[in-house]
């Protein structure tokens, strides 16, 4: 099996963090995986920042900037009648 | 206080959709309580001003509210929202730095290899050393010091979890082009978050 070095490895990270690495690839990542300690701690890391993101859930949008676009899509249905979105 | 009336799962888009393709307004207003977090959340990440992210919200949704009809459900309707969204945030960039050249398309640095420079063990919860506040400042300024082809792909794949494809076409991107931007901006944060997130006393020069 060839042999990765840490570039190939790097290269293949967010594929492999997405699991879209199947077959003998995914079997050489992990291979160099376990015997490079370096690899391991980015792989680990760049999965919890990866993780810690995914959990952020947005803020919601304050009550007077909400009102303002629902005014403002009032007023555009008001101009446009009812055709709005015909064309 | 604006609340979502149901689950993702249970929301019925299609139908919501052809009620405010219908020219049903309380239908399309919950397309935009649905969505309007994300959409601001993703304007903010993109131009990095709050006043410009409230306009592009508004400049989003007025505009699909406009366009409803040219909508044809063969991609989400939020994919859609969200290539308005990126559009008009990017008009703003060009506005606000009188640049005409402010593109998502821009070449990313050739020659230069993606890489990882902070190698240092995290710690096991390492979010929980932070308030929610101060988690949220630091995550939030990490994504806003990458370069904008790198935020804007960061911020739709793994902020708001859109698909490879799906953000190829919301930014008009190939998807290699996504992939790697994708992977250079997930390297810059973790260096970024490796500051603040590694395992104390693990090394002499440890951050904190």
């Amino acid at each position: 099996m060839h042999l990765l070095t840490c570039k190939e490895f790097l290269a293949e990270l967010s594929d492999y963090l997405d699991e879209a690495v199947q077959g003998e690839v995914r079997q050489q990542l992990e291979q160099h995986l376990s015997e490079c300690p370096n690899c391991w701690v980015i792989c680990d890391t760049t999965r919890k920042t990866v993780e810690i993101y995914k959990g952020i859930e947005p803020v919601p949008v304050p009550e007077e900037v909400h009102q303002r676009l629902m005014a403002a899509v009032e007023k555009k249905k008001a101009a446009c009648g009812s055709e709005h979105g015909k064309e | 206080m604006i609340e979502t009336s149901s689950g993702r799962g249970v929301f019925d888009e299609a139908a919501v959709v052809a009620r405010a393709q219908a020219g049903d307004v309380r239908a399309f207003s919950e397309l935009v309580i649905r969505y309007e977090r994300n959409i601001l959340r993703l304007a903010q990440h993109i131009t990095q001003n709050r006043e410009d992210a409230e306009d592009v919200l508004q400049d989003t949704f007025l505009k699909a509210y406009e366009h409803l009809g040219q909508f044809q459900g063969n991609s989400k309707f939020y994919t859609w929202l969200v290539r308005i969204a990126v559009n008009e945030s990017l008009m703003k960039l060009r506005r606000r730095k009188a640049d005409k050249t402010v593109s998502i398309d821009a070449p990313v640095e050739t020659g230069e290899e993606p890489m990882a420079r902070e190698i240092a063990v995290w710690e096991d919860n390492p979010e929980q050393r932070y308030s929610r506040e101060e988690l949220r400042a630091i995550l939030d300024r990490a994504v806003e010091s990458l370069a904008l082809p790198y935020r804007t792909v960061f911020a739709l794949r793994d902020i708001d979890e859109l698909s490879t494809e799906e953000t190829a076409e919301a930014l008009g991107l190939s998807i290699p082009a996504v992939k790697s931007r994708l992977l250079r901006a997930r390297l810059q944060l973790r260096d970024k978050l490796t500051r603040f997130f590694r395992r104390k006393g693990d090394d002499a020069f440890a951050y904190m």
